[in-house]
């Protein structure tokens, strides 16, 4: 066993990796949720976006086009979802099982011919100067975009929320779609427009995985970090910071583990391989406990009566 | 009438299988305060709803000023000066008062100033409200405030009110009063939707009648007599329950000194009650809603538990007791919430009938369900009640409202209760089945049963209780006679205005 190995450095950058795309996902589930619908399909339109991102970067040899096919491909499987529950009416979490169930089916048979293929790879960025820093040019300054661009979703869904009309009235259909009906609001439109984002978000997640983090593409490769971004966005209170809180603790503990592993330390490696969960889980646990803010009309189904 | 603001011209609006609105004409003019009329199910909302562009007519036509008006959306009717309050969902809990007003404005100002604004107009009106306050924290008659605010910003032409009373004390009705006659000498008009008629024959200068989506009658209703404009809204001579002389027996239900906490976040929690009623009495306990009402449902029924001697049923404590094993001693409930409390929507009336009834009148035998003695009990509540639905096998969903209401009252009078208990006999209930559910109580009560009837109209309980009680932030003051009770009196029994300033108009 050798912890001396560990570099606190490289631990902190890798850190902010493997917590991006549980960050992509679980802010795009805050912003549905907010807007009251309940998509337990996040695992799935991840999956999905991980292999539409992997397969169009690796045809085109461009990652960016990889991305937005990520993007496209999350938003498609989640318009689904819309069809279900926003069309039909039907139960939503019934609906987001079916939907995690079948983008899981279709990622594998969308990939079956691109498993050992090695992705185009995302250029880093580099800064002069700040990138060149000690300690603080790895840490904060030589990343891919990406990982920058998740950072910027999370605070222009603060500030959006926050601060803007658009956030206002997203916020009121989620708390009370009668009373957003009855004003004059579009909610079912409001709510399609929600989940597309959540699904983008959720297929960018996905595909920073197969092109960045692994990168390659193997099926399942997701590995419940969907639905960790689902339990995420309801222990950080439906609040996006916390969501960035919480997913880079989770983040954070996947890499210690990791090191630790390789590190050789007598845990099993079953122990150490639950423990991001469970000690995300817990933290959120605790900080929830103030009180509860759900959507109040979270997961319910609205029909214009009239 | 000066001048016409608004006129209706022969609006038709049909639904599958019913008519809601036939052929509706009438006019409002500039300042005058309109008031619209019926039972429910007579055509009021949807009416509005055409008036507000929430529901488009078939045919007929309406202007505005002279000229042709028919608004599309909400929006539309907002800009040419319309504006509504509503009854229910039209607030967000967890929203401030400036967000909540912000969301019912087509542009609004950014958040200070509007915040400005809303202090500026709220103490115009005598409505004083703090923009930053969240709305679920709010009291009802706050909560209207915030709605009538949002209108005002808007410095509307016409403002519908639906039904604005039916949540406020006596005196947080004068405050609202007091606003609306402001508002009509500012050339406001207001057409203003109730059942209440002595509120109408105080402020409304034109009454128009519906029944059955159709016009029945236009009055001047300072000039009619409230019983006449019942008629008319009714279609019938109003038969008023019979109250004969009883004599009280012993005491059946005893509360002393019971403090119980509520079940939901935002309920109100029961603090030292004290109540005891006698075996053919009615007490009747008024309060507005939200101050422990169906708490106090809960501790009898036996939904909430508590200590034994707090309650007690012909002396003997009760006050750990479940519901079925009160069922079986007597104590039976009726619970406010039709659908989802006292019946279970998709089950048919036969079963909703063995839910309760199970136990007393001996529907079942060793675990098994006797499905034909429960059929038998679900007719005999059909038949003594007038429930109209085809049979028993219907699910209580497909039942109206004022239907509904009528069978979960039947199916515990019939029971024979010792105590009955119920929330809200008669709302939503159209006038004659009001009627007939205020008479069967008091003919439980001339048989000998003590009856304990929470309801928030004054006068249901004025009419058949013997002693009125109030509710009031979880305390329940002390039951008065209703015999000379003024409606001051009960006002302040009620909170008086719950420490909303009075309007200095």
């Amino acid at each position: 066993m050798d912890l001396s190995a560990i570099n606190p450095v490289l631990l902190i950058a890798s850190l902010m990796v493997a917590a991006t795309p549980l960050l992509l996902a679980a802010i795009g589930e805050l912003v549905v949720e907010k807007a009251g619908v309940l998509n337990l399909g996040v695992e799935g339109m991840m999956i999905v976006g991980a292999i539409s991102g992997f397969a169009i970067a690796v045809e085109t040899g461009s990652p960016w086009l990889g991305f937005l096919a990520a993007a496209v491909g999350g938003a498609a499987l989640s318009l689904l979802f819309v069809v279900l529950t926003q069309v039909a009416l039907a139960n939503q979490v019934a609906s987001g099982l079916a939907l995690t169930l079948f983008g899981l089916g279709l990622s594998s048979l969308m990939g079956q011919s691109y498993v050992g293929v090695k992705p185009p790879r995302m250029a880093e960025l580099h800064i002069p100067g700040l990138s060149d820093m000690p300690v603080l040019g790895p840490i904060l300054f030589s990343h891919d975009p990406v990982l920058y661009l998740g950072v910027a979703i999370i605070a222009a869904v603060w500030a959006v929320l926050k601060f803007t009309r658009v956030g206002l009235i997203l916020r009121a259909v989620g708390e009370n779609h009668d009373a957003a009906h009855a004003l004059g609001y579009k909610v079912v439109r409001i709510r399609i427009a929600a989940i597309a984002f959540g699904g983008a978000c959720a297929g960018l997640g996905g595909a920073y995985i197969s092109l960045i983090r692994v990168p390659q593409w193997t099926e399942g490769m997701t590995a419940g970090v969907g639905w960790i971004a689902l339990a995420l966005v309801v222990f950080a209170s439906w609040k996006p910071w916390r969501v960035l809180l919480g997913a880079y603790l989770f983040g954070g503990v996947t890499v210690v583990q990791l090191n630790l592993q390789a590190a050789g330390v007598a845990i099993p490696v079953e122990y150490l391989a639950m423990s991001p969960y469970l000690v995300t889980i817990l933290v959120l646990v605790i900080l929830s406990a103030d009180k509860s803010s759900a959507p109040a009309a979270l997961g319910r189904i609205f029909h214009a009566s009239h | 009438m000066s001048q016409v603001l608004l006129s209706l011209n022969g609006l038709t609006k049909a639904y599958p299988g019913v008519v809601a609105n036939d052929d509706i004409s009438f006019k409002i003019g500039v300042g005058e305060v309109h008031a619209l009329l019926g039972e429910n199910g007579a055509g009021k909302s949807t009416l509005v709803k055409m008036i507000y562009g929430l529901v488009k007519p078939d045919s007929g036509t309406m202007e505005l000023r002279g000229q042709s008006y028919a608004p599309g959306e909400p929006r539309a009717a907002r800009a040419d000066g319309i504006a509504m309050v509503f009854q229910h969902f039209s607030l967000f809990d967890a929203l401030n008062v400036a967000e909540n007003i912000a969301l019912g404005m087509e542009n609004p100002p950014p958040m200070r100033d509007l915040a400005a604004r809303i202090r500026e107009v709220s103490e115009t009106y005598g409505l004083p409200l703090d923009p930053f306050r969240t709305v679920g924290d709010l009291s009802a008659g706050e909560r209207q405030r915030v709605e009538i605010i949002r209108c005002l910003l808007q410095d509307p032409k016409l403002l519908i009110m639906d039904e604005p009373t039916s949540v406020l004390t006596p005196q947080e009705v004068q405050i609202l009063f007091k606003t609306l006659e402001k508002l009509r000498g500012e050339g406001t008009s207001i057409l203003y939707i109730s059942h209440k008629l002595e509120e109408i024959r105080t402020l409304c200068d034109t009454a128009t009648i519906l029944r059955l989506g159709k016009v029945v009658g236009t009055c001047t209703p300072r000039e009619t007599t409230a019983r006449d404009m019942a008629e008319l809204m009714v279609g019938s001579a109003l038969k008023t329950p019979e109250r004969a002389g009883r004599a009280l027996g012993e005491v059946a239900l005893d509360i002393s000194g019971l403090s119980a906490p509520s079940p939901s976040a935002f309920g109100t929690a029961l603090k030292n009650v004290h109540l005891t009623v006698q075996q053919g009495e009615i007490v009747g306990i008024g309060g507005v809603a939200g101050n422990g009402q169906e708490e106090l449902l809960g501790v009898l029924s036996g939904e909430i538990l508590t200590e034994a001697g707090a309650v007690k049923l012909l002396g003997e404590p009760i006050g750990r007791m479940g519901p079925a094993a009160r069922r079986a001693l007597g104590l039976l409930t009726a619970p406010e919430e039709r659908l989802g409390h006292a019946a279970a929507p998709d089950m048919s009336l036969t079963e909703n009938a063995l839910l309760t009834g199970a136990v007393r009148e001996n529907l079942v035998s060793n675990g098994f369900l006797k499905w034909g003695a429960a059929r038998e009990f679900a007719e005999r509540i059909i038949e003594a009640f007038d429930v109209r639905t085809p049979g028993p096998e219907n699910a209580a969903r497909s039942l109206s409202g004022g239907n509904l209401q009528k069978f979960v009252i039947g199916r515990e009078v019939l029971q024979g209760p010792k105590v009955l208990v119920v929330n809200q006999p008669t709302w939503g209930v159209d006038a004659a089945a009001a009627a007939a559910i205020r008479q069967a109580l008091l003919d439980l009560a001339a048989e000998g049963t003590a009856v304990v009837c929470i309801s928030q109209d004054l006068d249901e309980l004025m009419e058949i209780a013997d002693r009125f009680a109030a509710l009031n932030e979880g305390r329940l003051s002390t039951p008065r006679s209703t015999t000379g009770l003024t409606v001051e009196e009960i006002g302040l029994m009620m909170g008086g205005a719950h420490g909303m300033e009075v309007a200095h108009v």
